[in-house]
């Protein structure tokens, strides 16, 4: 076993050294920093989808490298510099937490390009992307609002950060919309990936009468949960989720990385990589809704494909007005559309729409 | 058949033997894991053990192990004196978190943060307090009530973990970080950063764990309370005799082990993290409890088996990049450590015997 390991590997070895050789340069190197394990099955598992694809894409002319479970603090710079240094054109870091450590190590390696995914700090070498994953929450709440039958949603949060503040509101306001009678009830689980908290939270959900659950963390945990209890509703979160179909879930929102590594992959090749700020959704396929099972009612899947399409082609925002704050105030006047970015911009918000009874943990 | 017959005193030869042998089987058990994954054996032990140490990289990397061995060591150093005694501080990583608010929450309140003379020390003591102030609290418990310290230190993990979470998200958040949670990054004000020298991995949690191997050395080499720690553990009853108060002891030796997981959680934020944000502990406090058994409660051993702790996840990350480990290996590999340790230490207090079959 032993010896023919380490044949194989000498065997490997020679091989890539005759590659480069035979190209005149080395593969262009692509380092991807992920929070959770790549079998979380949902948003690490996508992230790695997306280099996979990136590999697939360009052969023999890149390598990939990542590592993953890397904890949101001084490990994450250890692990970043560790890829700069080991020879990579390009690191992507995948999660909220990674801001700082990202411009950190940014400033020491300003030939290596970094891109942060879901934050807010750019620098001349250091690009930032997100998904608008709350178009892809109004279509959950728009289903999730018809299909209730206790009225009440339950809504697994992981941090109370914009991101996951926004998707609560898009899916309130789209519940709401279908089913004046909805309630929510939130867990924050403070967590991305825990199975065993995040099964937690769906069962003390489920014992509060919610027959719809809504998640922000990334484990298959809830659906298991759902499954388990009989008659409850979920949606897969970041990934498809689709073995748990068509009962417990009957939809997902789908992140689609793959494009958007490829091209950035493209863009170091090409030598035009700028430092740029993207944030798509169902529109440019960031965003995928997946497959709407029949486990919910045709008239009800037909209106939830007419709002993906409306919202894909920009006809629809998912924040249209009229909407107040929690506190009554104006936050959108009628048919005003939210904007991304300054005061109550759609990035930095921090505020519940009206009708939410919850606050948001301080 | 082999039998295992208790030894009169534990061997003195395998307390320095077992956790060396546990070690070298680890890497032997590490290798045929990493085999089985169809990666290079050989060449996965290389990267977590030597490419740190002797690598092309090292001049990275070794300041790294001081990042990530000095919080282990520091809060080891303190749960160990506990542990000799019996008295057992499962909570470290509680107190670390609290220590780090404290000592954070100084800093933040005195913003801007001008005179270093000032803040840094009193972020030091505010620190320590926190720690010693939230392991006295099963001290205190157990001292009056008689509870169990396990239980409730461990159990203030939980409520310390809501309470940072209530801090980044509100008392102590950014007010120029956007509503995202997260306090100002202390590291950045000359005034209440821990660093001393960045890029050699200098800051004042490595002072105060090598100061704190010195002081323990010396604790249980020269001084009568080292002695009765040692006593309280091994001899109950004849350390009551002696005149050891069991509740003066505890009191001891929790709040010390608390005020060393403080100050290693106030150094840590204000340097190699920078800020309070919700995950910001990363449980220093539990491989603590690993890296105390495997440096066998000695001040020394810690230092080492502190080092070699940290060499493992600096290490396990490299393998993972470069060769494409799962993490899960490289935990599995940590947790095969501390395994053998305890299975080898089967040997330090029994002496394996083969005996001759015996007819009924």
């Amino acid at each position: 076993m032993l010896r023919r390991t380490l044949l194989a590997s000498a065997a490997a070895t020679a091989m890539l050294g005759g590659v480069a050789m035979a190209d005149g340069h080395e593969p262009t190197k692509v380092g991807f920093v992920f929070v959770g394990p790549v079998g979380d099955g949902g948003w690490t598992y996508e992230h790695n989808q997306g280099r996979l694809a990136v590999e697939e894409a360009f052969g023999d002319q890149v390598e990939t490298v990542f590592v993953e479970s890397v904890p949101e603090g001084p490990d994450a710079e250890r692990v970043m510099t560790q890829m700069a240094l080991e020879g990579a054109d390009l690191i992507f870091t995948t999660s909220f937490g990674y801001m700082d450590p990202t411009i950190n190590v940014a400033a020491n390696f300003p030939d290596v390009r970094f891109e942060h995914a879901t934050g807010y700090k750019q620098a001349d070498n250091v690009s930032v992307y997100s998904a608008r994953f709350y178009e892809g929450r109004a279509v959950q709440g728009h289903i999730a609002g018809q299909i209730t039958e206790s009225n009440i949603i339950g809504y697994i949060a992981s941090f109370p950060i914009p991101e996951v503040i926004r998707g609560i509101n898009s899916a309130y306001i789209h519940a709401l919309e279908v089913n004046p009678d909805v309630e929510f009830k939130i867990i924050w689980a403070y967590t991305w990936f825990d199975p065993a908290k995040e099964a937690e939270a769906a069962a003390v959900l489920i014992e509060q009468g919610a027959d719809v659950i809504l998640q922000h963390t990334d484990s298959t945990a809830p659906q298991a949960a759902a499954q388990a209890a009989g008659n409850v509703y979920t949606f897969g979160q970041a990934s498809d989720m689709s073995e748990f179909g068509p009962m417990p879930r009957v939809s997902s929102i789908i992140d689609d990385w793959a494009p958007y590594y490829i091209a950035r992959t493209q863009a170091v090749m090409d030598g035009t990589w700028e430092s740029t700020s993207t944030w798509d959704g169902i529109g440019a396929g960031m965003v995928g809704i997946g497959e709407i099972s029949d486990a919910i009612p045709a008239e009800v899947k037909a209106s939830a494909e007419a709002m993906v399409a409306r919202l894909a082609s920009g006809e629809y925002h998912a924040f249209t007005g009229p909407i107040n704050k929690q506190d009554g105030s104006v936050w959108l006047a009628e048919g005003e559309t939210a904007s991304d970015y300054g005061d109550d911009g759609l990035a930095g918000m921090a505020f519940y729409v009206e009708g939410l009874t919850a606050e948001i943990p301080q | 058949m082999i039998a295992l017959e208790k030894r009169p005193q534990p061997s003195q030869f395998w307390t320095f033997a077992a956790p060396i042998v546990a070690v070298i089987l680890t890497m032997i058990f590490g290798a045929a894991l990493f085999g089985l994954l169809g990666k290079p054996p050989i060449e996965a032990l290389g990267k977590i053990f030597w490419e740190p140490l002797f690598g092309e990289f090292n001049f990275f990397y070794l300041p790294q192990l001081l990042i990530k061995g000095a919080p282990l060591v520091a809060i080891a150093l303190g749960l160990s004196l506990g542990f000799k005694a019996g008295i057992w501080n499962i909570g470290a990583e509680g107190q670390y978190i609290i220590g780090a608010l404290c000592g954070a929450g100084v800093a933040l309140a005195l913003y801007p943060m001008e005179a270093r003379w000032l803040i840094f020390p009193a972020m030091l003591f505010a620190g320590a307090f926190g720690g010693f102030a939230w392991a006295m609290i099963p001290g205190v418990l157990r001292v009056k009530f008689g509870t169990n310290e396990i239980l409730v230190s461990l159990m203030l993990v939980y409520v310390a973990e809501q309470l940072l979470a209530s801090m980044a998200l509100g008392l102590m958040k950014n007010p120029e970080g956007f509503g995202f949670p997260g306090s100002r990054n202390l590291s950045q004000y000359s005034s209440a950063s821990s660093w001393i020298d960045q890029s050699n991995g200098m800051h004042w949690g490595v002072v105060i764990a090598l100061i704190g191997v010195i002081f323990a050395y010396i604790l249980f080499a020269k001084h009568i309370l080292g002695f009765q720690i040692k006593l309280a553990g091994q001899a109950p009853r004849a350390a009551a005799f002696s005149g050891v108060s069991p509740a003066r002891l505890i009191l001891f030796c929790l709040g010390t082990s608390g005020a060393l997981a403080g100050l290693a959680g106030l150094t840590e934020v204000a340097g190699p993290a920078g800020l309070v944000s919700i995950d910001f502990n990363v449980g220093y406090g539990f491989t603590a409890i690993i890296v105390a058994f495997l440096g066998r409660l000695h001040p020394v051993g810690i230092l080492f088996a502190g080092a070699l702790m940290a060499l493992t996840y600096i290490g396990g990350d490299v393998a993972q990049s470069s060769l494409g480990l799962p993490k899960a290996a490289i935990q599995v590999f940590q947790g095969m450590l501390l395994f053998f340790l305890l299975g080898v230490d089967v040997l330090t207090n029994y002496r394996v015997r083969i005996k001759q079959g015996v007819v009924a």
